[in-house]
């Protein structure tokens, strides 16, 4: 039963704003300003779905596909405000229940692909480069969103993923900008820094266990107070260290997968790459796998529901929850080292710029699951490429606006398909043996 | 009572928490395949020293000897090790793994760092089987009736090799047919070597079950009883110290005017399935009307509605001839209406506010406890203190956190605090839920005295023998129903059961409407 039904308390038959009909609405708002779109645009304009590596230009081993781009978004607009329409009224017969949220469904799969087409509007759209554009954004946000689940699962709420990054993006690169004056290959210098960002990370989240499994610190003001420190300390570091010399170094080195890079197109565009963007299916996998299939999760997720349970079986809550801290910190840090090692070379002040906290909003909208995180964090990623490329391209509205909608679809898609997410239960609660 | 050989004795243990001596050198002896009953009033310490010996507690003073050989218990781990399993009054199981996660935990089968389910999941059938503990492995535990739970309970035991069980209060949430299949269970595992600790509020039980019973009273033993040669009423007064009247003593009801009057009431349940389904029914002053039926029948629902914490989809409520339908809780209880609710932990306390708070939940804005918009904390903590002393709640000290008050004492609680205030009509819903024979005696005496200064009494209770003691009539309600009001001459216990399983009768009554 819906809240709303419940504190109105109306009648029997009475109209209920349920879930399904909100999801209705914006998607009848949807098709209108899509088929409002499609009017606007020359009937002649066609965009073309191309699928060349971006930097050699080589011919593509995939044809192109062309998408008559003013045809195609009238009929998405209509398919919108029909399944609308369906889904805003509550069908009895549950075969047209059934058609009707398989078109919802349909409505989403089409969505972003729909808003490549209108954003490209009669230019070329290379899908191969968005998609690996969307994977290489997503690289932080996934990693921190593993960092995340790794902690809460064991009831420990981590706001500090932030400024868990920020530090180790400021050692890590700290580290390297050190060793580049010593004699040591590029390489084993960049493997210590990366080492080093890992550690950093470590640290400050066994500076939150302190803070907040010792002394049962409320854990949302133990990682603010971490997130506050990281931003002084780092730029402390960067103006006593960093600025005084030209501050650069360079970037980790792309790394091919054997057999795997061969292949076309995706071979070069995404099997051939830098090593923390491959870390992010390795820490997928891991966590999944660790979570999911080994002694080690049961007993983490036992101790972020019921610890109290767990306790009774012999199993050290507080122990499981500091060691988790830990493994949450390191991937953070390997999260933040993404920025200043992998991505730009350089530390600059603040550079994660909010990334740990939109991990940890992948990490909820993936339901403290790692493959839910990862999609979310690919979502957002998309998100981040379509609006640079779109600032590139220059299209004829507001950039934000297109840069907004898949954050807007994401929650009402969640909101609606996937239902509340439930943390653990016993996040945020210290335990306190009897 | 055979002489079979000790598997564990307690001797002269204490444990003193700030301000309570919880245990004062208690002794018992636990024999190889019987039942030790272990019978007290709600906080007499059955619990504490049933963690002592599960190593939750460690013990201020004496020991324990598990087969005849001192041991150190220092934590569960290692009352585990010594074969000990404890089932807790409130399950600790995690409710969103499956059975055969929760069984494993902390003793996992594993390949390196693999978890086995496969291998758990074989031998946990295998216990199914021989014990007659019927489970799903693959389960979800939110997903079980608590009577499946409690069997996923005993086999962590007994997958866990556990030939000493530990019963706290096992039965205060089962229906009587669950704890019958539990006593079958409980034969099954003292056939197979087990041997049990019991620890129950309900005399016929522990008499049934029972090869010896050791009675606690204010954390002291206050005396062994051999169950053949005992009877309720004598178990009762050792417990309580002083006799018991296990009958309630009451009068002729003289009904007066119509104080709750329901017309054709429709509710729905959490799924939004009709629950309550075209029910009308009236209460005058002066009576107890009890509803009896087996759980899940409507019943919660019914008295959700009435209360205000539940739609009413169609159909009216009136109390004292104002219409209201959909009232809000609090315009509810302004109109006189006292509510002790099913779910204490849920609807009945803020389980993390003091006993003094909760005990003011429904008058702290009045001009009693508040002046303007400032609490009055002495009049509340006043108020407190005479509640607290009246009701008897243990230990009384009115700065405790109720959630960490023993189940009985909570309840005593929320009976404070809704028969103290000015009630003319008062809807208890399992008032005496887990609670022992002292507060049940005092808690039906306060009802009856209710009824006898004018106020119409609900009594929802899946308790059959505690409708029939106490009501001047008997609703009997079915899938949403009522199809049966018997007056309490003419509902014997075997009428009564035949109309909760649906058995309509031939002269069905005309429901007052």
């Amino acid at each position: 039963m819906s809240a709303i039904g419940k504190q109105k308390g109306g009648r029997r038959l009475a109209f209920k704003l349920t879930r399904k009909r909100i999801i209705a609405v914006v998607l009848l708002i949807l098709g209108a300003f899509i088929f409002f779109e499609s009017s606007t645009l020359d009937s002649e304009l066609v965009t073309t779905l191309t699928f060349e590596s971006s930097s050699t230009g080589e011919a593509p081993a995939v044809a192109d596909i062309p998408v008559p781009t003013s045809s195609y978004l009238l009929v998405v607009g209509l398919l919108f405000i029909v399944t609308g329409a369906l889904n805003f009224y509550e069908f009895e017969i549950s075969r047209w229940r059934r058609l009707s949220l398989a078109l919802m469904a349909l409505c989403g799969a089409l969505f972003i692909p729909t808003v490549i087409i209108a954003a490209a509007a009669g230019n070329d759209t290379n899908l191969t480069t968005i998609i690996a554009e969307s994977l290489r954004l997503a690289t932080p946000l996934a990693i921190g969103a593993f960092a995340g689940i790794w902690c809460e699962r064991a009831g420990v709420v981590n706001i500090a993923i932030e400024g868990m990054m920020l530090f180790a993006a400021c050692f890590g690169f700290t580290t390297l900008f050190f060793l580049r004056g010593a004699a040591l290959p590029l390489e084993t210098a960049q493997l210590l820094a990366l080492i080093i960002g890992l550690l950093a990370g470590g640290l400050i989240a066994l500076l939150h266990g302190w803070l907040s499994i010792t002394f049962r610190t409320d854990q949302i003001v133990s990682g603010t107070v971490i997130n506050i420190l990281a931003v002084g300390v780092t730029s402390f570091v960067r103006r006593e260290y960093l600025l005084s010399t030209e501050a650069g170094a360079a970037k980790l080195g792309n790394f091919a997968i054997p057999i795997l890079s061969d292949l076309p197109v995706i071979g070069e565009a995404i099997f051939t790459n830098q090593p923390i963007f491959f870390m992010m299916f390795v820490m997928l996998a891991f966590t999944h796998i660790v979570m999911f299939y080994t002694r080690w999760g049961l007993r983490t997720r036992a101790v972020g529901e019921h610890p109290h349970a767990a306790d009774t079986l012999g199993i050290n809550v507080n122990r499981t929850r500091w060691i988790n801290v830990f493994i949450s910190g390191m991937i953070a840090g390997l999260a933040g080292a993404w920025f200043s090692l992998e991505a730009t070379g350089s530390f600059n002040d603040g550079m994660t710029r909010g990334a740990g906290f939109i991990a940890l909003a992948a990490m909820i909208f993936g339901k403290w699951t790692p493959i839910g995180a990862f999609g979310a964090a690919l979502l957002f990623g998309f998100s981040d490429s379509l609006g640079i490329r779109l600032q590139m391209v220059g299209v004829g509205f507001p950039v934000q606006f297109l840069q907004m909608v898949p954050y807007a679809v994401t929650l009402v898609v969640l909101a609606g398909f996937i239902g509340r997410a439930s943390p653990p239960k016993a996040v945020g609660q210290p335990y306190v043996k009897e | 009572m055979s002489e079979a050989p000790p598997v564990l004795e307690v001797r002269g243990i204490s444990k003193r928490f700030p301000g309570v001596l919880a245990n004062d050198s208690v002794d018992l002896t636990l024999r190889k395949s019987q039942v030790l009953g272990l019978l007290g009033e709600n906080g007499a310490g059955k619990s504490t020293l049933m963690n002592m010996i599960y190593g939750l507690y460690k013990p201020d003073e004496g020991e324990i000897l598990v087969n005849g050989a001192p041991v150190q218990i220092a934590g569960p781990k290692d009352a585990i090790e010594l074969g000990i399993g404890m089932v807790h009054q409130h399950f600790q199981l995690v409710d969103v793994l499956t059975v055969t996660e929760n069984v494993m935990l902390g003793n996992e089968t594993v390949s390196g760092p693999f978890l086995r389910r496969d291998r758990a999941r074989r031998e946990i059938e295998q216990l199914s089987r021989e014990y007659g503990l019927d489970v799903d492995p693959d389960a979800q535990i939110s997903d079980l009736p608590v009577g499946i739970q409690q069997r996923v309970e005993i086999i962590k035991a007994l997958y866990r090799h556990a030939d000493i069980l530990i019963l706290d209060e096992p039965t205060a949430v089962l229906t009587p047919q669950e704890t019958r299949g539990l006593f079958k269970i409980m034969r099954t595992l003292l056939d197979k070597g087990v041997s049990i600790i019991f620890i129950s509020h309900k005399l016929k039980e522990v008499l049934e079950i029972c090869d010896d019973v050791v009675v606690l009273r204010r954390g002291k033993v206050a005396g062994h009883a051999d169950p053949s040669a005992s009877t309720e009423q004598s178990l009762a007064s050792l417990m309580v110290g002083r006799d018991v009247i296990l009958e309630v003593d009451k009068a002729q009801a003289s009904p007066g005017d119509k104080i709750l009057n329901v017309v054709n009431l429709h509710v729905h349940d959490d799924r939004g399935l009709p629950a309550v389904e075209g029910l009308s029914f009236a209460l005058q002053r002066g009576e107890i009307l009890g509803i009896a039926g087996v759980q899940g029948n409507g019943q919660t629902e019914l008295v959700e509605a009435l209360t205000g914490m539940r739609a009413v989809e169609d159909g009216r409520v009136f109390i004292q001839d104002t219409d209201m339908t959909n009232a809000s809780p609090r315009r509810v209880t302004e109109r006189g209406v006292g509510h002790v609710p099913e779910d204490r932990q849920r609807d009945g306390l803020v389980a993390s506010f003091t006993v003094m708070h909760n005990l003011v939940l429904s008058t702290y804005y009045q001009s009693a406890f508040s002046r303007a918009i400032v609490v009055d904390e002495r009049a509340i903590a006043d108020n407190a203190r005479e509640l607290v002393e009246a009701y008897d709640v243990r230990p009384p000290i009115i700065n405790n956190i109720a959630g960490g008050l023993s189940g009985g004492n909570q309840q005593k609680v929320i009976v404070a605090r809704e028969f103290s205030r000015d009630v003319d009509l008062l809807i208890a819903s399992q008032p005496t839920r887990g609670l022992d024979v002292g507060s049940i005696e005092f808690i039906h005496r306060q009802i009856v005295r209710m009824r006898d200064s004018g106020a119409g009494i609900l009594l929802v209770s899946s308790e059959l023998d505690e409708v029939l003691s106490l009501a001047d009539r008997v609703a009997v309600m079915f899938e949403g129903e009522i199809i049966d009001i018997l007056a309490i001459d003419e509902a014997d216990r075997d009428t009564v059961g035949l109309r909760m399983a649906g058995v309509r009768g031939d002269s069905q009554a005309v429901v007052d409407a």
